[in-house]
């Protein structure tokens, strides 16, 4: 059977790791793994685990369905267009992993019955991502078994195995990779994003050199991994690479890990934090070097990488690599549709319609999930792109719902950005925008210990805030930034620290090293952008 | 005199059998300032925020209005005072003391030990049921449901967990019977029930003192054995600290499940449609179902009362200032309209319950796990043996205690027991 664990919501109670111990574990305080996949004989204590979660975040297939959900049927339709439209119009979903799938499932449960495609490159039905570089690399779930739970069959025309390669707005088709043109009254885009790919094209061909996003760049990885490799390398100590690490430490294996910042997870949480998570690393025997890159890999004559040169002239033995540079989004099919897609994602308005390259919000298109980019009033209306699975999940069930609404009943996707990681025995959570300050403070807990909430500000407000193995206090904070709460805070708590005061959080800079829109034309009836692509570096 | 308010209404025994009505007033003003300075909170979204709010504080020996009059250790008669319990601790004490007691008891270290439990649990309750036997009167028996059968299982159950030997039950039940009457908001000011509790709970602990000294050397697999071994991730507690917490499990341990599985049959033999679906075993996470809606229909902890402000709070546009007394109404949350749909309809077909009634946030109820599976067994095994049951008196008594809420007496006329079933494990 499927399961699926809304770690977002989870807040580390242990109930289901108590109900069902042979497919839930814990780590250390609160972090949770278990098998998406398990064994049907476990049915019975599994349902017992769903229910006794106390912020219900387990979900389950529902092949035993009561029919306790009535609600497709008795639905009552007012007059109005929209209500037509859900009986006749066709609706195309590109992408057709979680964002995909919450939003199909999302159309039917409110009452859209008419044409449903869902088109995704990837031959699988949708699987979850997470486990891919936590479970299934030390071995406890198979790599093409984390398939997502679906709670009634989305009723759709799934085109899997096929790529998307254009969208004609004016015509309303969706091109498909073999030539198909599929038609459409309504597109919601949730191409997502995919690995950065090893920017040496020469060395990226080398055997034992792993990128990991998919099932099948994981069941590889994990295949070397169970093989016992001398050394693995991962290069970037981002979330993915911290998390390889740290299966790789689980597994009793050596592992190097570089990273070109400061400090690992600086990207995402600044170097004050990301400190700590380095700290962590080295403790539990990674070796960690910072400010370092690779300057070649090298294999032997069967093409198997055997060595690493770094930046600082040292040179690194291993067998394995794991390149975790980033992601990239998946925009180069929207390419001369006139959407406003590239490199940052495809803009979209906080109601998910997409905006044109003019920076007109369009009706029929919709945006959702990693390759989304929408405005956050609570960030100064900055568009934040956002490759979190919560937001794969609020975003598209949004779009959906917006997509089968009328405009008064459409809603704005206001969620805070929320999300989670599981490394080293220890669950890091994270809401609000950790770069969108400059300062940090620790409000409660021992960072020594490692259990402890970090209180990110911007200009005297609170913006985010990060948990590692205290996550059942977070959701207190994030009603501090939703009501705009003063940094740093000055109340008291439980657990407070003495000696906390607010430092520089340090965020790196990242400069666009490209221009990305040139305006041609005179006049309001003339005056159009386009999209180009400029180097400056 | 001032009118009484609906909170003391509540507090009231009158209105034990049936506070729900009460609650439902109580609900119309969220936040509540009682006129002897404390709080009251009765709605969902609001309990739920401050049980995740660190500025409330668990260690109501801090409360300012206790100050230096409680007594640090001695008391002149009785054993020494215990330090506190986890449930009077703030992090980082609390954490400490609640991963030692988990070390021995669940995940990460223990994961299996409640799930192999359930074989024994279903073994007592056949053996309790199986006791009915023999009562029987002109072809009808009459079972206390509670002196018969939710009493003395959870006990049981403890008993075992903590290596406590079960012939001592009337050793310790009067002095757990005092512990919860400590705490019980109706008898007196909070420094008064801070006194009692104290004073019950160091009764307790010379109780396991004289216990553990009686088995020193002789460690066992029960949890009592594992805390003084000290084996675990982090420094081991004191031996006043084990005592400490040991009184509070085994106070904890059963005069809570009694109420859940009595409150539990009460609400069975009111919804007989529900009784029947159990009776006919064919779905089988219906008892699962039933368990949780009861944990939110008929908790049996209706209230938290050990909390108080550390700081000003804003909760519903009401600031409950610092250093007050802050009591969250779990029972009247989880009926509450806006949090839940059709609160009072018991529905175990519920498909979303998030339900208070393990309460929540890092005080999350130590022992809902065995609550959990020792419930859900009791309720099966009563629904499928018990021979057409039928209520005596309904309602039936009460216990006098707002917060542990459940009948004193539960009797139900059957017409026989049938043989327990064989159950694959």
């Amino acid at each position: 059977m499927k399961i699926v664990v809304d770690l977002t919501r989870c807040q580390g109670y242990a109930q289901c790791a108590f109900a069902a111990p042979d497919v839930f574990a814990i780590q250390g305080d609160e972090a949770l793994l278990y098998d998406a996949d398990p064994d049907d004989t476990q049915r019975e204590k599994i349902a017992r685990a769903a229910a006794a979660c106390p912020v219900q975040a387990i979900f389950l297939d529902r092949e035993d369905a009561r029919n306790r959900q009535s609600g497709r049927g008795t639905h009552v339709p007012a007059p109005g267009p929209e209500e037509a439209f859900k009986r006749t119009g066709r609706i195309v979903i590109v992408g057709a992993s979680l964002a995909g799938l919450v939003a199909g499932s999302t159309l039917r449960r409110e009452g859209f019955t008419a044409s449903l495609t869902v088109i995704g490159d990837e031959p699988h039905l949708p699987y979850d991502r997470p486990p891919l570089s936590k479970q299934v690399l030390m071995g406890q779930v198979p790599a093409r078994r984390t398939a997502l739970p679906r709670r009634d069959e989305v009723d759709a025309h799934w085109r899997l195995g096929v790529a998307a390669t254009g969208v004609d707005l004016n015509g309303k088709q969706v091109l498909l990779a073999d030539g198909e043109k599929v038609g459409f009254d309504r597109l919601l885009i949730a191409t997502g994003v995919r690995a950065r790919p090893w920017p040496n094209e020469a060395e990226a061909g080398l055997d034992g050199l792993f990128a990991l996003r998919t099932p099948e760049d994981a069941d590889g990885l994990r295949q070397r991994l169970a093989a016992g490799p001398g050394r693995v390398l991962v290069i970037g100590a981002g979330f993915m690479g911290s998390e390889v690490a740290s299966a790789c430490r689980e597994l009793d294996l050596p592992v190097t890990v570089l990273e070109r910042g400061k400090v690992p997870l600086g990207g995402a949480l600044g170097a004050v934090i990301g400190g700590v998570a380095a700290q962590m690393q080295r403790d539990h025997g990674v070796d960690l070097r910072c400010g370092v890159g690779v300057a070649a890999l090298e294999g032997d004559d069967s093409g198997r990488l055997r060595r690493a040169r770094l930046s600082d002239g040292s040179t690194l033995d291993v067998d394995v690599a794991v390149a975790a540079l980033g992601s990239i989004r998946n925009v180069e099919w929207l390419e001369g549709s006139g959407l406003a897609a590239g490199v940052w994602g495809v803009a979209c308005d906080a109601g998910c319609r997409a905006i044109d390259v003019n920076g007109v919000v369009t009706d029929d298109v919709f945006v959702a999930g990693d390759v989304a980019r929408c405005p956050h009033p609570v960030y100064d209306y900055q568009f934040l792109a956002l490759e979190h699975w919560g937001n794969a999940v609020a975003q598209s069930g949004i779009a959906a719902h917006n997509m089968i609404s009328s405009q008064s009943e459409r809603r704005p996707h206001l969620a805070l950005p929320e999300f989670w990681s599981t490394q080293f025995g220890t669950e890091i959570k994270s809401v609000g925008v950790p770069t969108h300050a400059d300062q940090v403070v620790i409000a409660q807990g021992s960072v020594d210990e490692r259990r402890f909430i970090a209180v990110y500000g911007y200009r005297g407000r609170i913006t985010a805030a990060v948990a590692f193995n205290q996550s059942k206090w977070l959701e207190f904070y994030a009603g501090l930034i939703d009501r705009a709460a003063p940094f740093p805070p000055s109340f008291s708590t439980v657990d407070q620290p003495t000696d906390a005061h607010p430092v520089a959080v340090e965020v790196p800079e990242r400069p666009t090293p490209q221009a990305t829109v040139v305006v041609t034309g005179h006049g309001p009836s003339e005056r159009r952008a386009t999209l180009v692509r400029r180097t400056y570096l | 005199m001032a009118q009484t308010s609906i909170w003391q209404q509540i507090l009231d025994p009158s209105h034990r059998a049936d506070p729900f009505p009460l609650y439902a007033e109580l609900r119309k003003t969220p936040v509540v300032r009682e006129e002897d300075g404390s709080y009251v909170v009765s709605t969902y979204r609001e309990i739920v925020a401050l049980l995740h709010d660190p500025r409330l504080s668990s260690e109501m020996r801090n409360l300012p209005e206790l100050g230096a009059d409680t007594p640090a250790q001695a008391s002149e008669e009785g054993p020494a005072e215990l330090p506190p319990n986890v449930i009077q601790a703030d992090p980082p004490e609390h954490d400490r003391i609640r991963r030692q007691l988990t070390w021995n008891f669940g995940p990460p270290h223990r994961p299996g030990r409640v799930d192999s439990m359930i074989p024994d649990l279903l073994e007592i309750v056949t053996s309790e049921i199986d006791g009915f036997t023999g009562k029987e009167q002109l072809g009808t028996t009459r079972v206390d449901i509670v002196d018969d059968f939710a009493y003395p299982f959870p006990v049981t159950v403890i008993c075992r967990l903590l290596g406590v030997p079960r012939e001592d039950e009337a050793l310790f039940q009067a002095m757990s019977d005092a512990v919860i009457k400590a705490i019980d908001p109706s008898t007196g000011g909070i420094a008064e029930q801070q006194r009692r509790r104290a004073k019950a709970t160091a009764d307790l602990g010379q109780y396991f003192a004289e216990l553990l000294d009686a088995r020193h050397g002789q460690p066992g697999d029960d949890l009592l054995s594992g805390l003084l071994s000290g084996d675990g991730p982090e420094a081991p507690m004191s031996y006043e600290q084990i005592l400490s917490n040991a009184a509070l499990l085994l106070v904890a341990g059963h005069e809570t499940t009694v109420n859940l599985i009595t409150n539990g049959m009460l609400t069975l033999l009111r919804h007989p449609e529900v009784l029947d679906r159990l009776r006919r075993g064919a779905e089988p996470d219906l008892a699962t179902r039933v368990v949780e809606e009861l944990l939110r229909y008929e908790p049996p902890v209706q209230f938290l009362s050990n909390r108080y402000a550390l700081d000003d709070i804003e909760v519903a546009g009401t600031t409950i200032p610092k250093g007050s007394p802050v009591n969250l109404v779990l029972a009247a949350g989880s009926r509450d309209p806006g949090g839940v749909p059709n609160p009072d309809r018991f529905d175990p077909d519920r498909e979303h319950n998030e339900h208070l009634g393990f309460g929540g946030g890092i005080h999350y109820c130590f022992g809902a796990p065995l609550a959990r599976p020792e419930t859900q067994i009791a309720l099966t095994e009563l629904a499928r043996r018990l021979k057409n049951p039928r209520l005596v008196a309904d309602p039936p008594p009460y216990r006098p205690n707002p917060t542990l809420r459940g009948p004193r007496h539960l009797l139900v006329d059957i017409d026989g027991v049938n043989p327990a079933q064989h159950r694959p494990p």
